[in-house]
């Protein structure tokens, strides 16, 4: 079985290989089950766009902009700006992503990030509003997938809140007020789980994510609330290892956090 | 989630706006064996949900490009009527749907011996009629029946529950206006025999101990749940001694 986000196949001497190390407490590329991959932000890296940020996740890159509109709210929520997401799996980045219409892999991974980002509000949507009822900010999250070298959704996530931290609003090209910062007030950060035979590892590369048998990602926020899950693959979770994992997520996202916040506070200097 | 309400959901005494305690279930029925044509199918009227599934195969797979040589393919669509919510839902797949037709696959998967079945599709249509939250748990629950009924080996018979948060209190199995003004959703399939979770998404803001209290209800409820599917099942063939 091969999906969108593996390898393709994967030779069976790797597999016993990769599950030999786990039996050993380590893996692949020498890291212990909760470490993450090196990360590194670029804030601003695309000056045309209002926020963005080209993130690497170990060897998985992915470029992240915002660009902000103005537009019509939605009738429920006049008083409320909008934001959508979208992933492009650009097939440049991995043999096993085509061009064309965005697939399932690219909504559910857009989707998810989405839920993190707007369920723990990290945008204060109430101060997007131009004229309530008529006319608001669009706030528009672009993921454009570079080099796919695993977990994306951790990489996708990390690159959303820090193109988010650090978009303006461009109020003056629009004619309504002065450019203002993109008010986040919340910084939501996912932690993507693989497990490998009974093993469960964070931040999975792409070796690990191709043989993984469950995913599971955990977004939480710097309050220590949890505000989205998203279980994947064929494979299934007990109910304590997915209690260890909202625990592990917990832990590993405050150090990712600060990683980001580090970032983005040495860009604005 | 997060629309703000301008009513209580949670009155004085503790109690639902539908008069339901924290963690008892909507009224529940299920019935097996009710499409015709297909191989196995079940209807399950859950609260104001109303929900078709029908499984068709293993069959040969088409596109010949979806085959694999080593196991059937579980394809689940989760479909919404146009009539089915208060505003018309503009008919075929949203990106909504084709997420959540992705993860019910993924969960019916790991329950069905796809082995058995290289080259093949199992086709699994869930048609919600009528929704009223909880839509993709019922859905699962219906599904889940559809597979037993299609004489589908599986190793265990999947359920659905949702379990969230409303008005600051951990509640099981919300309605539409706790979904809609509620804190946070929950929704999980489990797997009755050994507790395996089978599918797992939320969202919201929830502490870790109001996560695991809405994870508890929720799993407490599914042997409930299963004994109302196995009794659906069993009202299916007990009849059939009668027909031979």
């Amino acid at each position: 079985m091969t999906t969108k986000f593996s390898e393709g196949v994967v030779a069976e001497s790797k597999r016993t290989y990769i599950n030999k190390l786990a039996q050993q407490g380590t893996r692949i590329d020498g890291r212990g089950f909760d470490d993450v991959r090196p990360i590194k932000i670029t804030t601003g890296y695309i000056p045309r766009a209002e926020g963005s940020a080209l993130v690497e996740l170990g060897e998985t890159k992915v470029l992240v902009g915002i660009k902000i509109e103005p537009g019509e709210p939605f009738p429920d929520t006049p008083d409320m700006g909008i934001m959508t997401t979208n992933v492009e799996l650009v097939p440049l980045s991995s043999p096993t992503f085509e061009p064309g219409p965005p697939t399932e892999e690219a909504i559910e991974l857009a989707r998810v990030v989405d839920r993190g980002i707007r369920e723990s509000h990290a945008i204060n949507m109430e101060k997007l509003v131009i004229e309530e009822g008529e006319k608001v900010w669009v706030v528009f999250i672009d993921m454009h997938i570079l080099n796919y070298s695993g977990n994306l959704f951790d990489a996708c996530g990390i690159g959303a809140i820090a193109a988010l931290a650090t978009a303006k609003v461009p109020a003056e090209r629009h004619g309504v007020g002065e450019d203002f910062p993109l008010p986040v007030e919340h910084y939501p950060v996912p932690i993507t789980f693989a497990k490998i035979g009974e093993w469960i590892v964070a931040d999975p590369n792409l070796d690990e994510e191709s043989i993984a048998s469950a995913r599971l990602t955990v977004t939480t926020n710097e309050e220590g609330m949890i505000n989205a899950m998203q279980k994947g693959l064929f494979g299934t979770f007990t109910y304590d290892e997915v209690k260890k994992v909202i625990n592990r997520s917990l832990d590993i996202g405050k150090k990712v956090r600060e990683i980001i916040l580090g970032d983005i506070n040495g860009e604005e200097n | 989630m997060g629309m703000k309400a301008d009513f209580k959901l949670i009155d004085d005494n503790g109690l639902r706006i539908d008069g339901r305690l924290p963690n008892q279930l909507r009224p529940l029925r299920m019935e097996v064996g009710v499409v015709q044509r297909a191989n196995g199918s079940a209807f399950v009227e859950w609260g104001g949900n109303k929900i078709i599934a029908a499984v068709y195969g293993p069959r040969e797979a088409y596109p010949k490009h979806i085959q694999d040589p080593n196991r059937a393919v579980i394809r689940a669509r989760y479909n919404m009527a146009a009539f089915s919510v208060d505003e018309r839902k503009r008919p075929g797949p949203d990106r909504r749907s084709v997420e959540l037709s992705k993860v019910i696959s993924e969960a019916l998967t790991s329950v069905v011996f796809v082995e058995r079945f290289p080259r093949t599709s199992i086709d699994v249509y869930i048609e919600v009629l009528q929704a009223d939250a909880g839509t993709r748990v019922a859905g699962i629950t219906a599904a889940s029946l559809a597979l037993a009924d299609a004489g589908i080996p599986m190793r265990d018979i999947i359920v659905g529950c949702a379990a969230g948060k409303v008005d600051g209190v951990v509640v099981l199995d919300l309605n539409k206006e706790e979904d809609n003004y509620g804190e946070a959703d929950v929704p999980m399939a489990i797997l009755p025999r050994t507790g395996e979770i089978a599918l797992l998404q939320m969202d919201g803001n929830m502490t870790y101990e109001e996560l695991t209290n809405a994870m508890d209800m929720a799993i407490d409820a599914a042997k409930e749940i299963h004994e109302l599917q196995v009794k659906a099942l069993k009202e299916k063939y007990r009849g059939d001694e009668h027909d031979y």
